[in-house]
């Protein structure tokens, strides 16, 4: 079942992923594929290896066994020069926003304007206060980032991640510290700009709100593989106890 | 076998920052912003440090080896000593010492901070080159902040001597200024810059950029959390020193071996 928008072109695929830190075992046999413009949510217990398998789509980790495939790279074994350019076309929203503390919040959303492209600075400018108008953070180029809340910085974050209008994104719990208001409009902004732009995504949440707004498809993990998959509202209404349990419980 | 793989696991990290570094030193125009930010940070606020022990060793080195010359009556050689001293090697080695400690701290502090909120990680997302965003600017700092405050510490050290000579042990200033000028004036090879003060220097340089690959090397690899950083910390002064002493030892053979 394709959501609208969403082609079978297979853009990440995790094929029988393994992932060990030492004896504590993370991901077993981890199989998921996200296809081109697809909005995949990844839902599960705190811990159990979320964070950790988007980082191996972007070639932070490496599996033990297995193999992540993005855009047809291998990702253990891609060159380095094919990984810059691959990235590029990536953005990622870590989950306390990984701002640069030295930079203002401007200077850090232009930081890969900057560094990777030979846009003008009143191109950069005006870049920068677009995303910052996507975010509701208008007006806040010159703040540092230790004085903003953790809700703010994330959606700097956010901004940052969004700012070189990437083809694919990650968003590593994107409401976080926002308050609901302000969380249901993230949610918003994540359903549009991934219909208007057709990106394709993997969310990491643990709220059914953001779930119900921008799943094309849902994915529990649960013991280091995919434990039930299926549309927002085939989980809801699903009947297997220990996706209820999930549901109905804050995970945190 | 651990104890063996993760020191050498580190040594290789350093040798390989090194050679990424010396990689991109063309990037350094680039990074003029935080380079100038880097001296700033790294030389500005460590300098009273430097120019107080620097004024205080040199007055040590002239009470101590002249109250011994002049129980021989030799206590005018009392400026030879001192400007040699401070030249060979205590201007070079007390100013790495400071600078370890202070600039090298606080380069493993600052790097293992953003290592372990994920700010490095960002950066490599972003497809952002971090050893030329970040290493190249503070090595580059360190390699010129290091000989600058050594030339400034031998400075005061010899003026910190010459005041000794002449309160404590009777030797007139412009005897003094002779002798200090007189044992500078052994010609380098191939520079027109006294050996002992060339030499000086290029231990300076070379022991700023071991500071600096060290103790970003120790920023870089810090994981986990706020002791993460502490350790790095203390790793990163730790190895700096040893490595200081061990190569001021070598470099001082291969200047001065006969």
């Amino acid at each position: 079942m394709n959501a609208e928008g969403t082609s079978d072109e297979v853009v990440i695929s995790y094929e029988n992923v393994d992932k060990s830190f030492g004896s504590k075992v993370v991901l077993q046999d981890l199989s998921l594929q996200v296809r081109r413009g697809e909005t995949l949510v990844m839902m599960g217990p705190s811990g159990i290896g979320k964070s950790v398998t988007l980082r191996h789509a972007v070639g932070l980790l490496h599996p033990d066994q297995g193999r992540v495939v993005v855009e047809g790279h291998d990702m253990s074994t891609i060159g380095q020069d094919d990984l810059i350019e691959l990235r590029r076309r990536m953005g990622y929203l870590f989950q306390d926003g990984a701002l640069i503390n030295w930079l203002t919040v401007g200077e850090n959303i232009a930081l890969p304007l900057r560094e990777n492209t030979n846009m003008t600075d009143a191109e950069i400018e005006e870049r920068v206060a677009e995303k910052l108008g996507l975010v509701q953070m208008d007006g806040t180029q010159e703040q540092m980032p230790p004085s903003l809340s953790g809700g703010m910085r994330k959606r700097v974050g956010l901004a940052r991640a969004l700012v070189t209008n990437p083809e694919i994104v990650f968003f590593d719990e994107p409401n976080t510290g926002l308050d609901p208001e302000i969380s249901m409009s993230v949610n918003h902004l994540i359903r549009d700009i991934s219909e208007r732009l057709n990106i394709t995504s993997i969310v990491i949440t643990h709220l059914v709100s953001c779930v119900m707004v921008v799943a094309d498809r849902v994915v529990l993990i649960d013991q280091g593989r995919v434990f039930a998959e299926g549309t927002a509202e085939e989980f809801i209404h699903s009947k297997n106890e220990r996706l209820q349990r999930f549901l109905a419980k804050p995970f945190d | 076998m651990n104890r063996l793989a993760q020191p050498l696991a580190s040594a290789g990290y350093r040798v390989s920052l090194f050679l990424s570094v010396l990689a991109r030193l063309h990037h350094v125009a680039k990074r003029r912003v935080m380079l100038m930010d880097q001296l700033y940070v790294g030389g500005f606020k460590v300098l009273h440090v430097v120019l107080l022990v620097g004024v205080s060793m040199g007055m040590v080195v002239a009470l101590q080896t002249g109250l011994e010359l002049a129980r021989i009556g030799q206590q005018n050689s009392i400026g030879t000593l001192v400007a040699l001293s401070m030249a060979r090697e205590m201007g070079p080695f007390i100013t790495a010492i400071i600078v370890a400690a202070a600039s090298g701290s606080s380069i493993a502090a600052e790097l293992g901070t953003m290592a372990v909120s994920e700010e490095l990680d960002a950066l490599e997302v972003l497809s952002i080159d971090r050893t030329s965003y970040l290493v190249v600017p503070r090595v580059v700092s360190l390699a010129l902040l290091c000989p600058t405050l050594t030339i400034l510490c031998d400075a005061v050290g010899i003026i910190g001597g010459g005041f000794v000579a002449r309160s404590q042990l009777g030797v007139e200033l412009p005897l003094y200024y002779d002798t200090v000028v007189e044992a500078l004036q052994q010609p380098a090879e191939f520079i027109p810059v006294p050996k002992d003060v060339y030499c000086g220097l290029f231990k300076s340089f070379v022991f700023g950029i071991v500071i600096a690959v060290i103790s970003c090397a120790a920023g870089i690899r810090a994981r986990g959390g706020a002791l993460a950083v502490g350790n790095a910390t203390r790793a990163a002064v730790r190895d700096s020193i040893i490595l200081t002493i061990i190569l001021n030892y070598l470099m001082t053979w291969f200047f001065y071996q006969q």
